[in-house]
């Protein structure tokens, strides 16, 4: 692959939410500014940028991570998912964010979106996560809101309704 | 918070990642998972004039297991370690130590040979490396070489790799019949990085204690077993030769009675462990 120079822009596509996507970006941007500001896609927030907080958490190639950890040349051919994704149409919630909607899980709502994709990708995986687990898992994102107490209880009170619609099927 | 220029090389071929890494020396850095990179070229603690993106070279992806070693190639992230079927049987002490390193959403990324290529003080796969006596493959255009963890890792951030090297590579040795391996660590939250952590390996007639978040690089030393009376000196001793400092984290008098109480029980963990 030819260098791809400092000064000049380049083109990055990826496939975000299911679809096909694509914009110019430095070498040098990050991945995470390349979705707000390139894409537009604002849903995803971007905290301590270094990688802390969690804030900017979305799912590459179906695993969460944080985007202001990547660069946006780096995403060249991924699929990424971001809390755009989630909700099934635009006047319907996910289970999981209705979960955080009746449960009080979110207050100010900076660091919702990364939590959600984070505990998506958890509770697809392990739909019988423990509260230590979700837990540990949180501990990858900062909220000064809530305490954490309430988003523990979304989570909970998700994974129980993700694991009854699955029986249900 | 935002990098500084640079160009980007996503190389295709190890070859070419060398070729670039030989003409540009100490101006270009390896981006493998980015996740000690990108936060140092976002705060412009690294400013490079070119990035190499290794995580395309098949080659590097591998794990493999013979001649009583575990070799992970740079390309391996820590997730795909820690998920690896019998970790726990074929080395325990990179099982226990692996969820430690900041969150599964980092690990997810991160790559193995990253961490130990960027080797933070704090650490958790250095100090295992050195735990174990494990071993690092550099290449270059000019050579391929292996180097003792003891001696790559030669302090703060810095390590024996020349500028036009290439960590290809670590090798963790194999669990041995009869050794009991143990990991703890203190930090302020789970996933921070450690105060302290120990890593200990015991059997029938000898026990090490390496630790790490104290000197400016993971250190290993032999001690007395668990349950010798001479321990409790030795332990005060190495606690002491480490030069633990005060930093906004701890004071160097709690890292040193932490070196002490953690080392003890992870030795003792190690014992009890014993296969």
């Amino acid at each position: 692959m030819p260098r791809l120079n400092a000064e000049s822009l380049h083109r990055v596509s990826f496939k975000l939410n299911g679809r096909m996507v694509s914009g110019q970006a430095h070498a040098r941007m990050l991945l995470s500014d390349f979705i707000r500001h390139v894409l537009g896609a604002t849903g995803t927030h971007v905290g301590c940028e270094h990688g802390v907080c969690g804030a900017c958490t979305v799912q590459i190639d179906g695993v969460p991570a944080r985007s202001c950890l990547a660069l946006a040349v780096q995403a060249e051919g991924a699929d990424i998912r971001t809390v755009e994704g989630l909700a099934p149409a635009p006047d319907r919630l996910s289970l999981l964010q209705n979960a955080f909607r009746e449960n009080y899980g979110l207050q100010c709502g900076f660091c919702t979106p990364g939590i959600l994709m984070s505990l998506d990708a958890l509770l697809r995986d392990r739909p019988d996560a423990t509260e230590p687990e979700i837990r540990d898992f949180l501990s990858g994102h900062l909220c000064r809101c809530t305490g954490y107490g309430s988003i523990v209880k979304a989570a909970l009170d998700a994974a129980r309704k993700l694991r009854e619609e699955r029986e249900r099927a | 918070m935002k990098p500084a220029a640079f160009d980007y090389v996503r190389a295709e071929n190890i070859e070419e990642a060398l070729d670039v890494l030989r003409q540009e020396g100490a101006d270009a850095r390896i981006l493998a998972g980015g996740q000690s990179l990108v936060p140092m070229l976002s705060m412009r603690l690294a400013k490079p004039r070119v990035v190499i993106d290794i995580m395309h070279l098949p080659g590097l992806k591998r794990i493999e297991t013979g001649g009583g070693m575990i070799r992970v190639g740079a390309a391996v992230r820590q997730r795909e370690l820690e998920r690896q079927a019998d970790l726990g049987a074929q080395q325990p002490l990179l099982a226990a130590a692996l969820p430690w390193i900041g969150h599964a959403q980092t690990r997810n990324r991160g790559t193995v040979c990253g961490s130990v290529a960027h080797a933070d003080p704090s650490a958790e796969l250095p100090l295992v490396l050195v735990a174990l006596g494990g071993e690092i493959e550099l290449r270059s255009r000019r050579r391929s070489r292996r180097v003792a963890a003891a001696t790559f890792f030669a302090g703060m951030m810095t390590t024996d790799r020349k500028d036009d090297e290439l960590v290809e590579a670590v090798r963790f040795p194999m669990a041995r019949s009869g050794a009991g391996y143990a990991f703890r660590e203190i930090g302020r939250r789970h996933g921070d990085f450690a105060i302290v952590a120990c890593a200990a390996v015991v059997d029938a007639q000898r026990a090490q204690l390496a630790v790490g978040g104290v000197a400016d690089r993971p250190v290993a030393r032999q001690l007395p077993l668990p349950g010798d009376p001479a321990l409790e000196d030795a332990l005060d001793a190495f606690a002491w030769d480490l030069d633990a400092r005060d930093d906004l984290h701890a004071t160097a008098t709690y890292r040193r009675q932490l070196v002490r109480r953690l080392g003890r029980q992870t030795l003792e963990e190690a014992a009890r462990c014993r296969a």
